[in-house]
């Protein structure tokens, strides 16, 4: 894209935030730091990384933005940092749904209250792995075959998004699963093509690689409808493909993980209002498009009583799995 | 051989001016970042990432590979010249590196580490054109009690050889075990050991720990001791830089082991920092000098050294043919591989055949680029040897603050730094040996992950061990490695009841 198309996409996107009533009063006065709740290289980290491309590229802010790593304690770190930030709006912390997540099932010392909610940007959707040269053709044989009780589901983290939809799925299909944690989703992946686990609950992005290498494939996927069709994956098939999960038989409507943006606690509602907006400015680019589009990402925005709402359901929903799992933290 | 006309084509790609121009570029920012402690080869290339995201994916990649290729290099020149690792896997050339140094003979030290690195790195590279496919098949062998008994092996290599008593050697990886299991536990998702404060949530830092132990434990010998006061009156020849790397084939049988232990270590994937200790502890059983090592041998250098570079490059065909990052740098390459667009996996070798083979091919040139580069700072760095010590010491505590601070901008972590300097220094007067304890640091947490996958597994029975030939393989050598100094000991006995303690008073100096 030339230098004019730039400018004329900027100048454009400045009019119609111009046009916008809640256009905010602030604007900041020195560097906006970017925490990913993550190490370097995973998906919290790479949106952390798009969206400061994404600013710098369209000038939409005055000001530099570096991008920091805080994954320590599976992004307690990162959050823990937000929180003894109070009231300082030059901290933008990005994040998934563990920011209201982790606080339930292990004693860290935030909890997403500590925090101003900004956005959730996109949704990452999860899907049920096997290897590929696995019998089974559906989840509904997936769940028969499981009966056994001898099979290994591998995910990312303890206690974390993945192992909640594993118990999940072993409540709706009245199956009995080992759970192994690994420390990422690339990381499970490698194991079930080798052999060592009986499936997983990736993300997309996370086995795209290896589902066009023909070392696993997925079942279905767990959305209330099937994914956008886009691109082949493999010579046959694309992400449109996949059936979900109710299709099959496997009654769990609906799982996905946002990726979240936050402020410290106790900044001015002029200053949140900044931010939501410079993220909707991110979400109008091309190269949004193009991000979502390469990571295999649902888009979506949620900002203030919606996002609300949202984890609100999602919190409920999480409280009831643990509760039963006797994660609760006391 | 169809790699190799695959690699001919590669060669095209990466040998053009603008690519040999990002080749130096990126070297010259590696040595730099590898040199100051604390930034890192990880952080310099996120650093670099975002201004390659309108570049073409090769010269991306390019450029970020030949940053790590030079911080690789530039990660050994403070382990050697100030005791102060700055990567993970550097520190065991510590152990030889750093007494030659302090004996006057900078030169040599860098020289040989240098030129093993390169030839470790060549063999890795050689191994990745002809065995890509192959390997990748090996590394998906592996699964959790596969990676536990590598640990096993590494753990065992080392351990059982220590110039200490061997209790002083447990109590030494028990506080190592201790240290790595702060934190948030992978397996269960718990909390562990953070008493109550907040910010060690993250963990112990391996920086903050190995710049304690290591840079401000033997500042504070130096100054009791005040052996250091004088500055080293290092000549610096030109020609020493030649004659070191000249005499390196007389070491052939420690440049093979060593370059064989890396390339295995680094496909299967234990990583580099795995791979150098390993290799370290070998060479001191295997070596003939071996009960020199610690004193600054050559092979105490060229084995650790040799290895981390085999393994640190053979670790880039696991990330690249399977998406698993082989160590942390290679982890924010494969961040970068998903931001321009490719998915590593094993399709990559198909769909991207002009990127897989012109990096492999710039892995050739980036490494010759980066020897090159790296020989003639030598003098340079050499001479920051002839600095006195009253100017020097400020310096390394100046640098051990910023870099632990550096980590992830904490205070608490200066404290901690500080804290480990005094362990490092009790450590040392007390003839405890420090390599167990980074050891068990660095790989203890994943060795600890690994061994709960595979209980988790196998509904908590030991026999998931001994349930196919890889795994039985790995855990006999180990207990083999483990037992072998125990019999050695017996046999001795055995010939001479009576054996006179003067080695052991030897020996009590180079305990590492």
């Amino acid at each position: 894209m030339g230098r004019t198309s730039i400018f004329m996409l900027s100048a454009a996107a400045t009019m119609l935030a111009g046009t916008m009533p809640a256009l905010s009063a602030w604007q900041p006065q020195k560097p906006i730091e970017f925490v990913a709740t993550a190490g370097p290289g995973g998906g919290t980290d790479n949106l952390a990384r798009a969206v400061q491309n994404i600013i710098t590229k369209h000038k939409l802010t005055e000001q530099p933005i570096v991008v920091v790593n805080k994954g320590g304690g599976s992004g307690a770190e990162g959050y823990v940092y937000g929180k003894a930030s109070a009231g300082d709006p030059y901290k933008v912390i990005f994040g998934t749904s563990n920011a209201w997540q982790q606080p339930l099932v292990s004693k860290v010392a935030f909890n997403y209250t500590d925090l101003t909610p900004v956005a959730a940007m996109a949704q990452d959707e999860f899907l049920l792995w096997v290897k590929q040269d696995a019998p089974y053709k559906t989840a509904g044989d997936y769940l028969k075959a499981a009966g056994s009780g001898e099979f290994k589901m591998g995910g990312a983290q303890s206690k974390d998004t993945d192992e909640v939809l594993t118990r999940m799925i072993e409540k709706a299909g009245k199956v009995k699963l080992t759970y192994i944690p690994f420390k990422s989703g690339a990381e499970t992946a490698v194991q079930l093509a080798g052999g060592h686990l009986d499936s997983h609950v990736n993300n997309p992005s996370e086995s795209l690689g290896q589902w066009r290498g023909g070392t696993q494939r997925p079942l279905c996927v767990f959305s209330p409808k099937r994914l956008p069709q886009g691109a082949k994956v493999t010579a046959t098939e694309g992400w449109g493909d996949v059936p979900t999960c109710v299709e099959q038989g496997l009654d769990i409507k609906q799982y996905e993980q946002p990726r979240t943006v936050w402020l410290p606690g106790k900044v001015t509602p002029d200053q949140a209002a900044f931010y939501v907006d410079l993220m909707k400015k991110v979400q109008a680019t091309p190269e949004w498009k193009d991000y979502i589009e390469k990571t295999s990402q649902v888009d979506t925005f949620l900002t203030g009583v919606e996002f609300d709402k949202f984890i609100k359901q999602d919190l409920e929903h999480v409280k009831q799995v643990a509760g039963e799992q006797g994660w609760l933290v006391k | 051989m169809d790699n190799l006309s695959e690699l001919l084509h590669g060669f095209t790609i990466a040998v053009t001016v603008p690519h040999l121009v990002l080749m130096v570029v990126g070297v010259l920012l590696g040595i730099l970042v590898g040199v100051l402690p604390g930034l890192g080869a990880p952080n310099g290339v996120s650093l670099l990432l975002p201004l390659t995201f309108g570049m073409q994916p090769v010269s991306a990649i390019i450029l970020l590979s030949s940053m790590y290729w030079g911080a690789l290099f530039g990660g050994s020149v403070t382990s050697i010249l100030f005791n102060i690792p700055g990567e993970p896997s550097s520190v065991a050339t510590t152990f030889d590196g750093y007494p030659m140094a302090r004996d006057g003979r900078p030169t040599t030290a860098l020289a040989t580490a240098f030129g093993s690195a390169a030839f470790g790195a060549l063999i890795g590279v050689i191994l990745i054109t002809f065995l890509a496919s192959w390997v990748a098949q090996v590394a998906l062998a592996f699964g959790p009690a596969e990676y536990f008994a590598v640990y096993f092996l590494a753990f065992a290599s080392f351990v059982g050889m220590g110039g200490a008593a061997p209790i002083k050697t447990v109590v030494a990886l028990a506080i190592g075990f201790a240290i790595a299991a702060i934190g948030i536990d992978t397996v269960s998702g718990s909390v562990r050991l953070t008493m109550g404060v907040d910010e060690l949530v993250k963990g112990v830092s391996f920086v903050v720990a190995v710049m304690g132990l290591f840079g401000i434990g033997e500042l504070l010998v130096a100054v009791e001791e005040e052996f250091h006061a004088r500055a080293v009156s290092s000549k610096i020849d030109w020609r020493e830089v030649f004659r070191a790397v000249g005499r390196l084939p007389r070491h052939g049988v420690a440049l093979l082991r060593s370059a064989a232990i890396g390339c295995w270590m680094g496909i299967t994937p234990g990583g580099p920092t795995a791979a150098s200790f390993m290799s370290y502890g070998i060479a001191r059983r295997f070596s003939r000098r071996g009960r020199y090592f610690g004193t600054g041998e050559v092979e105490g250098i060229i084995s650790p050294e040799t290895a981390d570079h085999a393994a640190g490059t053979s670790a880039l065909l696991p990330m690249l043919s399977l998406g698993i990052p082989g160590s942390a740098t290679a982890a924010v390459m494969m961040g970068g591989l998903m931001i321009w667009g490719l998915n590593p996996g094993p399709m990559l070798f198909v769909d991207q055949k002009d990127f897989v083979w012109g990096l492999i091919a710039s892995m050739y040139v980036g490494n010759i680029v980066a020897v090159a580069l790296v020989l003639l700072t030598v003098p340079v760095f050499a001479a920051l040897m002839r600095i006195p010590f009253v100017v020097i010491a400020p310096l390394i505590v100046i640098i051990c603050v910023v870099g632990a601070y550096s980590v992830s901008n904490s205070y608490l972590d200066v404290v901690m730094m500080l804290g480990f300097g005094i362990v490092g220094y009790l450590f040392k007067k007390l003839f405890y040996p420090l390599a167990p304890l980074v050891l068990a640091i660095v790989i203890g947490d994943k060795a600890e992950d690994a061994f709960r996958q595979s209980m988790l597994m196998s509904k908590g029975s030991l026999g998931i061990f001994f349930a196919n030939k890889l795994v039985t393989c790995l855990i006999m050598a180990g207990i083999a490695l483990l037992l072998l100094p125990l019999v050695l000991q017996l046999a001795r006995l055995w010939r001479k009841p009576a054996s006179p303690a003067t080695e052991t008073t030897a020996q009590e100096k180079v305990i590492i």
